[in-house]
């Protein structure tokens, strides 16, 4: 079931079938007949095995933190390893308010997150219209610009980044946190590439129409391009909630940060509390991984299209 | 976007894109008078051109483009304690390629990296059993793997600290059921970065299965069908049609893999932990570049490491390309 719809999702494969039926009769019966089932039967036994395996181990991280967040200290740091705790501890996940300024980190999460992607969303669809869709004296050079900036690693921008927002006064602060993050290089580039791709014809008739190049954009071009929004606005979340490095030189105080920095403030306590910790983790994960698991056709799909993180 | 194939060709967009580009406004526009409606979009178009792209622009400008330009001029200078600094020339890049610090973490990087790189073959296997024909659960298997990708770094790094603990983790409790003494992985040097780099592969697996298996949509049931009708054995189609049709997704998810592995930062910090006096010996080069930038706080040596990076990241994916020709089959 799953699989017949990953296979009608994409588009070259949908294309596979077309050719195969017009061949009529003779190209259908042997993928029905019995050397398709030949290969069904045995080898996924074999699959099974391995994908179930493989699929444990990777989860198993997940699961094996669910069950020390739910022990006591002692139980997580017995030499005999203590695959259930005695009594499920959930106390463990209200010390985490203790522990953390869980709350501000969340609310700095949840705006930083927001604000980055609507942000990038607004910036990057309208000059990613205008860099496919308009000429302008210039284009060349301003798209070689922002284009160039994809193959620098971030080290190379970000003591300078620092230094700008030091400069404005921000650290420590939700603009100073946000702010870089809210052009993108590689958002403008994915955007200019799903305009480029469009058809002329609808851009032709709203103009004769009258409408002005922004209405042209807003009203005909933007909802064509939902699909690829989409895809900016799942890396941008994704990047933005769980970076690290930014959110460390850019704030100081705990109840500053995101998640991100707050949950690293706990590592190197000489008295490591792991149950609080693993119950702090889960938490700050959960909303993102929720999402994933809602919408995970479309984030995977997403982020197999789009190739960069 | 519609096909992983096309993607490694997508990094040289600016070069791809461009031929495509001209062709929107093109033809109809050149031959002028004739044509009022399409004349009038060029001349008519006019500030709003302006007007899309100028905050995009400007914020490239500011954030990204001069704080580029900016680290390659401090890379040549000297910064004091205290603030202002001095031209120092090449003085840095000298200091630098004599201090162990560089060639350490640089080989830890590697080290980590080679480890990463383990995950694709192991990707490759994978994404063959995912896209058999009626595969039961296959979305269920995406789900599983490709969970640790999304998961905030800091967040499982937790667990794994954990598990890797020298006294109680689970994984010297695994190893001693086997006869194996396991090392104290987090304070270990050597050991530290394996297990960062174990973390690393478990973490972006998830993310080569699914372009891989995006790739093997593409390849037509068709050549499998022949194969059969050959009587060529499963292992001999993996090899002779998969593997082989697969190689521009490869070379795809090796430069994405690869550029990513470079710039380890997240899980190293998190796993590892900052007052870990394993670190100097354990570091990468963007916790080296971490480090001086903002720990020490010599602007103009961490600059110097920021272009170094820089530098190697730009010739090893040079060089990856090169040798794309020899192993990656194009139609």
């Amino acid at each position: 079931m799953t699989d017949r719809t990953t296979f009608v999702s994409t588009r070259n494969a949908g294309a596979v079938p077309a050719p195969a039926a017009g061949r009529g009769v003779p190209a259908t019966t042997p993928r029905a007949g019995r050397p398709r089932r030949g290969r069904r039967g045995g080898n996924h036994v074999v699959a099974h095995i391995v994908l179930g395996f493989g699929g444990l181990i990777m989860a198993f991280p997940f699961l094996w933190q669910i069950i020390m967040s739910l022990s006591t200290n002692i139980e997580v740091q017995s030499v005999t390893p203590v695959f259930w705790p005695a009594e499920l501890q959930w106390d463990n996940y209200v010390r985490v308010f203790e522990r953390l300024p869980f709350f501000s980190q969340l609310q700095t999460s949840i705006a930083v997150t927001v604000i980055r992607t609507v942000a990038q969303i607004f910036f990057c669809t309208l000059a990613g219209y205008a860099f496919a869709r308009m000429r302008f004296r210039g284009r060349g050079v301003l798209l070689a610009l922002v284009l160039s900036i994809l193959m620098v690693p971030s080290q190379v921008y970000l003591l300078s980044q620092y230094q700008l927002v030091q400069g404005f006064g921000l650290l420590d602060s939700l603009a100073g946190l946000v702010l870089p993050g809210l052009f993108s290089a590689f958002g403008t580039f994915l955007m200019r590439t799903a305009f480029l791709a469009m058809p002329a014809e609808l851009e032709e008739a709203a103009r004769l129409d009258g409408a002005n190049p922004f209405q042209i954009f807003w009203k005909v071009m933007l909802p064509l391009a939902r699909p690829t929004i989409s895809v900016l606005a799942i890396t941008t979340v994704l990047w933005s909630w769980n970076e690290l490095l930014w959110p460390l030189v850019v704030t100081t105080f705990s109840d500053r940060m995101p998640l991100s920095a707050g949950l690293a403030t706990l590592i190197g306590d000489r008295t490591t509390d792991y149950p609080v910790v693993m119950a702090a983790s889960l938490l700050a994960m959960a909303p993102v991984l929720i999402m994933f698991i809602v919408l995970q056709r479309r984030v995977i799909d997403g982020l197999a299209s789009s190739g960069l993180k | 976007m519609t096909s992983t194939s096309h993607r490694p060709g997508s990094s040289a967009s600016p070069l791809t894109g461009r031929a495509a580009r001209a062709r929107p406004g093109g033809s109809p526009d050149r031959k002028g008078d004739p044509q009022p409606p399409a004349r009038g979009r060029i001349a008519g178009d006019g500030f709003w051109p302006w007007l899309f792209v100028s905050p995009l622009v400007a914020g490239i400008s500011v954030f990204y483009f001069w704080p580029v330009l900016q680290t390659a001029f401090y890379s040549l200078t000297d910064w004091g304690v205290f603030g202002g600094w001095t031209f120092a020339g090449v003085e840095n890049y000298v200091a630098l390629f004599a201090d162990p610090s560089l060639y350490l973490s640089l080989g830890n990087t590697l080290l980590y990296t080679a480890i990463v790189l383990l995950g694709i073959p192991i990707a490759v296997y994978l994404a063959s059993l995912l896209n058999l024909p009626g595969l039961r659960f296959a979305g269920l298997y995406r789900v599983l793997f490709f969970l640790p990708y999304v998961a905030m770094p800091t967040a499982v790094a937790m667990v794994w600290r954990v598990i890797f603990n020298g006294d109680f983790g689970l994984l010297n409790h695994a190893l001693a059921l086997v006869g194996i003494d396991g090392p104290y992985w987090i304070s270990t040097p050597g050991a530290a970065t394996v297990a960062v780099a174990i973390v690393g592969l478990w973490s972006s697996l998830g993310f080569s299965l699914i372009v891989l298996a995006a790739g093997l949509k593409n390849i037509p049931p068709e050549m499998y069908e022949a194969a059969e009708l050959d009587g060529a054995s499963r292992s001999r189609q993996f090899r002779s049609i998969t593997v082989p049709l697969l190689t521009p997704s490869i070379f795809f998810v090796t430069i994405v893999t690869v550029i990513s592995s470079f710039q380890v930062f997240d899980l190293l910090y998190a796993i590892l932990g900052s007052s870990n006096p394993v670190l100097p010996r354990s570091m990468s080069l963007v916790y080296f570049f971490y480090r001086e930038g903002f720990v020490t706080n010599d602007k103009g040596y961490a600059a110097a490491i920021a272009m170094v990076i820089f530098l190697i990241i730009g010739i090893v994916t040079a060089v990856q390309f090169r040798l794309q020709k020899r192993w990656v089959q194009s139609d």
